[in-house]
């Protein structure tokens, strides 16, 4: 094996430049996330291949498959470079006119660019989308711009320069001291400064360090980590070796959930290819330092994104917290000393290697740095993976990146934070992405997954379904956590079947209160948050449901009587097509009517009206 | 050991035994043995985790606690083609209740069960990080977006 020196590596740069910025040559972006592959990306990369081949374009055009873009709902999407001209929800049959037209006759498809959510206009260029322009991509800084499976590409936009760097110019301790000029904090959710973990880890002596990368990424509504793994795994290599370099560190794990199979096919190709150049491995650079990098495969429990029980897991055992401390710096996998970091805070690593920790700490707030990536799902019209920097609003992200709520329905809540999190009411839209003031309005920053509920969601119903997911997924160690949220969601149960009782609402906070201050990991410490946050902004539901047996937003079959507003319906019988037992009973030119007897109160009826004429 | 069994075939064994033999001596291999187990033989018989208990050395107690605690793992043989219907917020938020519900009732079986002619098994899993797609469905490794209570069981005929 030879090792890549450091001026290869900036030919290398160089060469890429001049590849992507060759006159007359065409680079066709197309988006190879587990989304755009699942709404058929790869049939329309086929078919570009055989369409430029026909055309004679083979010389002139370069397609390269790329990671997650990012704008995941709209997927099969491109960008044409240099033309900037976004394409979306691409199917097989658009490829022969995007070649004759676009690329032949330089006539872009208007038909396949974006169209404003508001003003219904369509919005030629990638750069002026605002779900693109508004955003600020440090971590995702080379989302669909690079073939993940090129680690030229990576090189080609500064990639190892900031481990180059480290091992030729730095410290140890040079390195850790420019974590914490950067302010950095964890990006899985608890928000510790990152540079401080690594000093007490670089603090211990030991023969052997561990790093490890936490790829369990458990949390519903979350796929940053997904995303990131699957464009730009180098940069999370990259931030592990550094990291190693910081504490002195041998040997790595990255512990990916096998849900995702396309993120673990992807950094092995990573992992394979630096090896191959000597940035991974045995005398990295021929510098003498020696870290390699080894993936785990998770086997499906949420309670493994806790760093106690992600260590046991790699030890083969059932995934259980243990108390700490000793904390992992001291005593972590196999008792030795060990650095823990999300996959989001590794990949900043290296740029800040490469910029300087005061370039990173000039973007954010006080005690929040840099950019967050956030998730935005749910009933929101811009579907997908968002970077902002921290000190951004909520509103900014729903509505000027998100481009609203679709079907001109209302904001109800943004729930932020997954089981830990809570949700944050329409009128706090404008608390700013920071880890404190987040707190402050009842949620948590977390992994980052941000749902936007409308007027339809019932939020005693989204209380009682985060519980459900705490007792699935509780390890079952402590009791507080296994007996207390188990008892917590039978009220919840109850409730939402029609028989709360009033002292539900005193008995939810006294359980709360005593499993918070007594369980033995976060999980079970912060799975009160949904339900007491609910109760906070929301109460008035809590006691509809109570004490008037009534479900306000609808979701709560057992609360709900369907029935047809007569002066609203126009008659179409959408609703009786849907139904799937039968209980509309529909004729031509006639209103609808709901047989209460037959209906199982699945919604069906209620979604499929165009008119709200179902209530 | 490698008889007696309908379940596990002579070929199987064969793997099995080459599973134990690559991780016998790499430590806190246990879940990468179960997994590379599990895709040879589709579940967990009582005699697979003594075999493989065995092979490890390790306690059978302790294996079949470890196959017990993740989700991956199954003590139940499965269907031909599985139906996982991600119930993650975004997809629950959006229907992943309805469409879960159209699919029980059709094929009457519930979460975590298997129709008895082996066609279908049925789970509810933990986000699959698609939330764009929402509500999402993956049937035998394919992901299918905005799936609705009515579509689903189009695609569903095209899995026997």
């Amino acid at each position: 094996m030879t090792h890549v020196t450091p001026q290869r590596l900036k030919e290398m740069r160089q060469e890429h430049a001049a590849r992507i910025s060759e006159p007359n040559i065409r680079h066709l972006f197309i988006c190879g996330g587990t989304g755009c592959h699942a709404t058929g990306s790869l049939k329309v990369k086929d078919a570009l291949h055989e369409e430029i081949a026909k055309h004679g374009l083979k010389d002139s055009v370069r397609i390269v498959e790329t990671g997650c873009n990012g704008f995941c709902a709209l997927g099969p999407l491109m960008v044409v470079h240099p033309d900037n001209v976004f394409y979306q929800k691409m199917t097989r049959d658009d490829v022969a006119e995007i070649v004759s037209e676009h690329l032949v006759n330089n006539n872009p498809i208007e038909r396949l660019m974006y169209k404003d959510p508001q003003s219904k206009k369509r919005v030629p260029l990638f750069s002026d989308i605002p779900f693109f322009a508004l955003q600020k991509p440090w971590t995702l800084r080379n989302k669909g711009i690079i073939n993940p499976e090129s680690i030229e590409d990576y090189i080609g936009r500064d990639g190892y320069m900031g481990l180059s760097k480290v091992l030729r110019e730095m410290q140890p301790s040079d390195i850790i001291d420019e974590m914490k000029v950067a302010g950095i904090r964890g990006r899985g959710g608890a928000g510790f400064p990152t540079g401080m973990k690594w000093s007490f880890a670089a603090q211990n002596d030991s023969d052997t360090k561990y790093v490890l990368c936490n790829a369990d990424e458990g949390d519903p509504g979350a796929f940053m980590d997904r995303s990131i793994l699957e464009a730009d795994p180098h940069a999370v290599l990259e931030g592990m070796t550094i990291a190693a370099r910081a504490i002195n560190a041998t040997e790595g794990y990255i512990y990916c959930r096998s849900e995702y199979p396309l993120a673990i096919k992807r950094v092995q190709i990573a992992i394979d290819q630096a090896r191959e150049m000597g940035l991974l491995g045995e005398n990295i650079m021929g510098t003498g330092f020696s870290f390699d990098i080894f993936i785990y495969q998770g086997a499906g429990a949420f309670v493994c994104g806790e760093e106690t029980a992600l260590m046991r897991s790699i030890e083969g055992k059932r995934g259980m917290p243990i108390p700490r401390p000793p904390f992992p710096a001291a005593q972590g996998l196999w008792k030795k000393p060990t650095v823990l970091n999300n996959v989001e805070t590794l990949a900043n690593v290296a740029q800040i290697m490469v910029n300087g920790g005061k370039w990173y700490s000039s973007v954010g707030t006080e005690n929040s740095k840099g950019t967050k990536v956030f998730a935005l799902s749910g009933d929101v019209n811009n579907i997908g993976l968002v970077e902002v920097p921290m000190g951004t609003s909520l509103r900014t992200i729903v509505y000027d990146i998100g481009g609203g709520i679709p079907k001109k329905r209302k904001l109800k809540a943004v729930q932020l934070g997954g089981p830990s999190g809570g949700c944050i009411p329409e009128e706090h839209m404008d608390v700013v992405v920071d880890y404190e003031e987040i707190a402050k309005v009842g949620a948590i920053m977390g992994s980052g997954g941000v749902i936007v509920m409308d007027d339809k969601t019932c939020m005693v119903d989204m209380a009682r379904f985060f519980l459900e997911f705490i007792q699935e997924e509780s390890c079952g160690k402590c009791t507080p956590c296994r007996e207390g949220t188990r008892r917590q969601l039978e009220i919840l149960e109850r409730i939402c079947e029609g028989h709360g009782k009033p002292e539900d609402i005193s008995l939810i906070k006294e359980l709360s209160e005593m499993i918070t201050s007594s369980a033995l990991c976060g999980l079970g410490q912060t799975a009160s948050n949904p339900v007491l946050s609910v109760l906070r902004h929301f109460r008035e539901e809590f006691e509809a449901h109570i004490f008037e047996k009534k479900c306000p937003a609808k979701r709560c079959p057992a609360l709900v009587e369907f029935k047809v507003i007569d002066e609203r319906c126009k008659k179409c019988g959408k609703c009786a097509s849907v139904c799937p037992v039968g209980a509309v009973e529909w004729k031509k030119k006639e209103v609808a009517k709901i047989n209460t007897e037959l209906c199982v109160q699945c919604m069906s009826c209620y979604s499929a009206c165009p008119f709200d004429a179902i209530d | 050991m490698s008889c007696c069994s309908e379940e596990i075939s002579q070929e199987m064994w064969k793997e099995v035994d080459s599973v134990i033999e690559r991780h016998r001596d790499t430590p806190g291999a246990l879940i990468t043995v179960l997994r590379e187990a599990q895709n040879v033989v589709g579940w967990f018989p009582q005699v697979l985790i003594e075999y493989i208990a065995k092979g490890m050395n390790i306690p059978a107690s302790d294996v079949f606690g470890v196959v017990s605690f993740y989700s991956l793992f199954s003590l139940k043989p499965k269907g031909r083609n599985s139906i996982k219907v991600c119930t993650g917020t975004a997809c629950y938020v959006k229907g992943a209740r309805e469409v879960i519900g159209r699919i029980s009732g059709e094929f009457g079986i519930a979460e975590g069960e298997t129709t008895e002619d082996r066609r279908f098994d049925l789970e509810g899993v933990r986000c699959v990080g698609a939330c764009g797609l929402a509500p999402a469905m993956v049937v035998d490794g394919d992901v299918h977006g905005d799936v609705t209570a009515d579509s689903v069981l189009k695609i569903l005929e095209k899995y026997s």
